[in-house]
C-alpha cells in the first residue's frame, strides 16, 4: 500500500503534461465551469483542497456560512436566482451529513448543486476512521448523481460529469466525496474539458410529432382549457415560450408554488396559484375544465388533493422532461415529453388562436367571491392584530413586484406565496417539496449572491428563523444586503392549525418563545426594529426597504390566525374551503 | 393484482450502481425475491435481472425510475411467459442414502440432477430449472436428510427481445432515435386515456 505522505511525492516526468495536485484540479474544473462562488465550511479531511483554494481567492469568492447545512441552503437560493449551479464545500463526516437535508430539498425541488466532500484517506476507508462516514451511500437516495474520487486521475472527469449532470435535464444535487490521498496526489494533467455526453444518460426524451399535434387538436377544441404550470417553466428557461403559449389560444393559467412567477402575478392570463392553500377559482375549476394543460409540474399531493377524484372529467396533457413523471400521479391522455423550451413553441405553432372570454370569466367570479371572503378581510382588517396578509400587502407596495422574496416553511410561507406580486420570473425561492423549515434565511443570503442587484427579502416564521438564525453571522461578515423579516406569531402556526381545524383545538407542543430579536441581530452588527402596532407598520416596512445594507425587522402579528382557502387533506380540489365553518366533518 | 415480474436492468459497471437500484426498491417497501448481476451480451455492460411480486403499474413507475438513474442504460420488465427463465439449485445429500436407496437416485436421475461432488459422507447435486420443480426436487429429498440446500437467483432471457446492441449503437450516437426513448406507453397511450 503506497503511504499517504507518499500520494503527495509521486512525481511521473512528461513533456506535454503538467503535473497538478487533486485539488489544484478541482480549482481547474470550477473555473472552467464558470464558476466563481462557493458556499462552505473546512475541515480536516478537506484542507487540501482548502490550501488550493488561497491560492484561487481572486478568481473564487468563498462564503464562510456558520453550518452546512446554511451552505448548501444558500447554494440552493442562489441557483435558483440565477439559474447556474451552486457549489459546495464541506468536510467529510458531520460536514458531509451536515449537508444531506440541503440535497433532500435540492433533489425534491430540482435544483442545481454540485457539493465537494472531502473524505478520509482511502487507505483508511471502512476502518471506522476518524470523520469518516459513508457519505455516498447516506446521500444515494437525496443525489442525482454522486461519486467517490480516489485517485487524482479521476478527478478532472468525475467534476466535468457532475456538473454536466447537475444542470442538464432536470437538474439535481450531485456530491462528490474526495479521499484526502486524492486532494494531495500530483497527476498529469491534460486541461479540463467539459463534459457533454454520457452514453447511459439522456437528459432530454425526444419529441414526438405525433403527441404535439394530437395535444394541439384537444386544446383546439377545448372549451373550457385549463393550464397549471409550475418550475419546469423556469428550469427549463421558457418563460416566454409559456406565454407566447397561453397568448395564442387564450389559456388561463395556475401556477404550483414552485412554478410561481414564470408568468407575472398580474398578467391577464394568470388565475392564481394551485394547491392546498392556493386560490379558490384554479382549484374549483380543475374540476369543470375539459382540457388540462400541465406545462413543467409533477402533480405533487399539495397540488392534487385526492387523486381519484381530480379532474377526472378533463383530457390531460402533460408537457415533463422527465419521463417518470408522467403517469406517476396522474395519467396523461396526451404525453408530451420533452423540455418545455422546444415543446411549448411547437405547440403554439400547431394551435388555433383562440378566445375563451366566458370561461375566463368564471374564474373572475370565483376570485370576486375569494376576495370577499378572505383577501379583503385578511389585507385590510378591521381591528385586531397585524395579520400576515396586511404585512405582504404593504411589502408589494414597496417591491412593486420587483423584490425576490425567499420563504421558510410555515403559514407566513402560503401567505407570502398567495399575495406577493411578481413580475420577474425566479422571484420567488422557497423550500417546495422537503418543507425545510431553516430554508428561509441561508437560501435569501445566496439568493442575494444570485441576483446582487435585485431586493432579497426573507419572510421567515418564529419557529423557521430559529432553526438557521445562526447565519446572520454569514450576513455580518459579507454584509450581504438581506431583508429579513420575521413574522411572530408565538405559535408553531401552520401546524397549530392543523391541531385547531383537525386535532380538536389540542395544541400540542406548538407554543414558540422567541429571543428578543432585536438584540440578536444587533449583537451580530445587524440594524433590527420590531413592530407590533397597525400604525407603526408601513414605517417600519420602509425603513426596512430603505436602509443600504441588511436589515431585520420582527412584526409581532395575529397569534391564531388561520390560512384559508384550504383543501382539507384527502379531500378533492373541488372541496375546497373558504373559512373554517365550511370544513364538513369527513 | 401482484404477478411475479422480471425486470431486467442493462447498465455501465459502476461502483454502487447496485445500491442505487436497489434503494427505489426498499424505498416502496418491495421485497426483492431474487437479483443476479452479470456481464450482457456486450462488453462492459452489465445486465441485473430482478424478480418481484409487484403489480404492473408500479412496476411500470419502479422501470421508469431505474431508467433514469445516469448509469442505467435501459430497463425492461416482462411477465413470466415473456421469458425464458432458470434458476439454478444445489443439493447437499447424505452418501450412505444414494447408495442404499435406489429411488433415491432414481429421484434425481429423473429430475435431471447432476452430481456435482461425490464423497464418502455426501455427495452435492446441481439442478437447472425452473421454481417449482426445484422446489418439489427439495420437498421429495427431505425426508431422506437433506444436508443442505441452496437456490441461485433468477436469470432470464426475453423472448422478444433483440439484445441490446442497436441501442448501444444509438447510445453511441450523438442524439437518441426512436428505439432509446421507446417504451410501452409511449406507443400504447391511447389504452390509458382518462375517461
Ligand atoms: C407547507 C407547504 C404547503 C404547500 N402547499 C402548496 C400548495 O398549496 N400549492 C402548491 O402548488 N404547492 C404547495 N406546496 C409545494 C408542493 O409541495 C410542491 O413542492 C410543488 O407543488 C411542486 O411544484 P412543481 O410541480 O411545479 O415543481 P417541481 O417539484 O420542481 O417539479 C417540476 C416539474 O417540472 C419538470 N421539468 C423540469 N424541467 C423541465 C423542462 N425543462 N421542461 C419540462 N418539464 C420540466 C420536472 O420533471 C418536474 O416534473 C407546499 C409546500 C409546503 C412546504
Ligand atoms: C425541519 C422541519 N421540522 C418540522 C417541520 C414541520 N412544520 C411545518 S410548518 C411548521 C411550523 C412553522 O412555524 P413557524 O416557523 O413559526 O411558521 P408559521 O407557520 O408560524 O408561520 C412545522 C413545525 C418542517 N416543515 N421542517
Ligand atoms: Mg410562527
Amino acid at each position: 500500500m503506497i503511504s499517504p505522505a507518499h500520494y503527495a511525492d509521486v512525481v511521473t516526468p512528461s513533456d506535454t503534461l503538467t503535473l497538478e495536485s487533486g485539488s489544484r484540479i478541482v480549482m481547474h474544473a470550477l473555473l472552467a465551469e464558470e464558476v466563481n462562488l462557493i458556499f462552505g465550511y473546512p475541515g480536516g479531511a478537506i484542507m487540501p483542497i482548502y490550501d488550493a483554494l488561497y491560492d484561487f481567492k481572486d478568481d473564487l469568492q468563498h462564503i464562510l456560512v456558520r453550518h452546512e447545512q446554511g451552505a448548501i441552503h444558500a447554494a440552493q437560493g442562489y441557483a435558483r436566482a440565477s439559474g447556474r449551479t451552486g457549489v459546495v464545500f464541506a468536510t467529510s463526516g458531520p460536514g458531509a451529513t451536515n449537508l444531506v437535508t440541503g440535497l433532500a430539498d435540492a433533489m425534491i425541488d430540482s435544483t442545481p448543486l454540485v457539493c465537494i466532500t472531502g473524505q478520509v484517506f482511502a487507505h483508511l476507508l471502512g476502518t471506522d476512521a476518524f470523520q469518516e462516514t459513508d457519505v455516498i451511500n447516506i446521500t444515494t437516495p437525496v443525489t442525482k448523481w454522486n461519486y467517490q474520487v480516489t485517485d487524482a486521475s479521476e478527478m478532472a472527469g468525475a467534476l466535468a460529469r457532475a456538473f454536466y449532470i447537475a444542470a442538464s435535464g432536470r437538474p439535481g444535487p450531485v456530491l462528490i466525496d474526495i479521499t484526502k490521498n486524492a486532494q494531495l496526489q500530483q497527476t498529469d494533467f491534460e486541461g479540463y474539458e467539459k463534459c457533454s455526453r454520457i452514453r447511459s444518460y439522456r437528459p432530454k426524451p425526444v419529441i414526438r410529432p405525433a403527441y404535439i399535434s394530437e395535444a394541439a387538436a384537444l386544446i383546439d377544441r377545448a372549451e373550457r382549457p385549463l393550464v397549471v404550470f409550475g418550475q419546469g417553466v423556469m428550469l427549463g428557461k421558457a418563460e416566454k415560450e409559456f406565454i407566447d403559449f397561453i397568448e395564442k389560444a387564450d389559456l388561463p393559467s395556475a401556477w404550483t408554488i414552485m412554478g410561481m412567477g414564470a408568468l407575472p402575478t398580474d398578467h391577464p392570463l394568470a388565475v392564481g396559484m394551485l394547491g392546498m392553500h392556493g386560490n379558490y377559482g384554479p382549484n374549483l375549476l380543475t374540476n369543470q375544465c375539459d382540457v388540462l394543460i400541465a406545462v413543467g409540474m409533477r402533480f405533487d399531493d399539495r397540488v392534487t388533493g385526492r387523486l381519484d377524484k381530480y379532474a377526472t372529467q378533463a383530457k390531460i396533457i402533460h408537457l415533463d422532461i422527465d419521463p417518470a413523471e408522467i403517469d406517476k400521479n396522474i395519467k396523461a391522455t396526451v404525453p408530451v415529453w420533452g423540455d418545455c423550451k422546444e415543446t411549448l413553441p411547437l405547440l403554439t405553432e400547431a394551435i388555433q388562436k383562440k378566445s375563451h372570454v366566458a370561461w375566463r370569466q368564471k374564474f373572475a367570479e370565483c376570485h370576486v367571491r375569494e376576495m370577499d371572503k378572505v383577501i379583503t378581510p385578511e389585507q385590510f382588517p378591521a381591528g385586531g392584530p397585524i395579520t400576515m396578509a396586511e404585512v405582504m400587502h404593504q411589502l408589494n407596495q414597496y417591491t412593486g413586484g420587483e423584490a425576490i422574496i425567499v420563504t421558510d416553511v410555515g403559514q407566513h410561507q402560503m401567505v407570502a406565496c398567495r399575495y406577493a406580486v411578481m413580475n420577474q420570473s425566479r422571484s420567488n425561492i422557497t423550500s417546495g417539496g422537503l418543507g425545510t423549515m431553516g430554508f428561509g434565511l441561508p437560501a435569501a443570503i445566496g439568493a442575494k449572491f444570485g441576483a446582487p442587484h435585485r431586493m432579497v427579502i426573507a419572510i421567515v416564521g418564529d419557529g423557521g428563523i430559529q432553526m438557521t438564525i445562526q447565519e446572520l453571522g454569514t450576513i455580518m461578515q459579507t454584509g450581504m444586503k438581506v431583508k429579513v423579516l420575521i413574522l411572530n406569531n408565538e405559535y408553531l402556526g401552520m401546524v397549530r392549525q392543523w391541531q385547531e381545524l383537525f386535532h380538536d383545538h389540542r395544541y400540542s407542543f406548538v407554543q414558540m418563545s422567541s429571543p428578543d430579536y432585536v438584540q440578536v441581530a444587533n449583537g451580530y452588527h445587524i440594524m433590527a426594529a420590531s413592530v407590533s402596532a397597525r400604525e407603526d407598520l408601513t414605517p417600519a416596512l420602509e425603513k426596512m426597504i430603505y436602509h443600504d445594507g441588511p436589515y431585520l425587522l420582527e412584526i409581532k402579528v395575529g397569534k391564531e390566525n388561520n390560512i384559508f382557502p384550504m383543501v382539507p387533506t384527502g379531500r378533492s380540489v373541488s372541496e375546497i374551503v373558504l373559512c373554517k365553518e365550511e370544513i364538513r366533518p369527513s | 393484482m401482484k404477478n411475479e415480474i422480471t425486470i431486467t436492468v442493462y447498465t455501465e459497471n459502476q461502483v454502487g450502481l447496485l445500491n442505487r437500484i436497489a434503494i427505489l426498491f426498499s424505498r416502496r417497501k418491495i421485497n426483492i425475491e431474487s437479483l443476479n448481476t452479470s456481464p450482457s451480451e456486450l462488453e462492459g455492460i452489465y445486465r441485473f435481472t430482478i424478480v418481484v411480486l409487484e403489480e404492473e403499474e408500479v412496476v411500470r413507475k419502479l422501470a421508469r425510475q431505474i431508467e433514469k438513474q445516469i448509469d442505467v442504460l435501459k430497463v425492461y420488465f416482462n411477465n413470466n411467459d415473456e421469458i425464458i427463465w432458470q434458476e439454478m439449485a444445489l443439493y447437499k445429500v447424505p452418501a450412505d442414502i444414494i447408495a442404499e436407496k435406489v429411488k433415491v437416485e432414481r429421484l434425481l436421475r429423473v429430475n435431471g440432477a447432476r452430481a456435482v461432488v461425490i464423497r464418502k459422507d455426501y455427495i452435492v447435486f446441481e439442478t437447472t430449472g425452473q421454481r417449482e420443480e426445484i422446489n418439489n426436487l427439495v420437498a421429495r429429498l427431505e425426508p431422506f436428510g437433506l444436508i443442505e440446500f441452496v437456490r441461485s437467483a433468477r436469470i432470464a432471457i426475453i423472448k422478444a427481445s433483440a439484445g441490446i446492441h442497436d441501442q448501444i449503437l444509438e447510445f453511441e450516437e450523438k442524439l437518441p432515435g426512436d428505439t432509446l426513448t421507446g417504451n410501452e406507453f409511449l406507443n400504447k397511450h391511447k389504452e390509458v386515456v382518462t375517461e
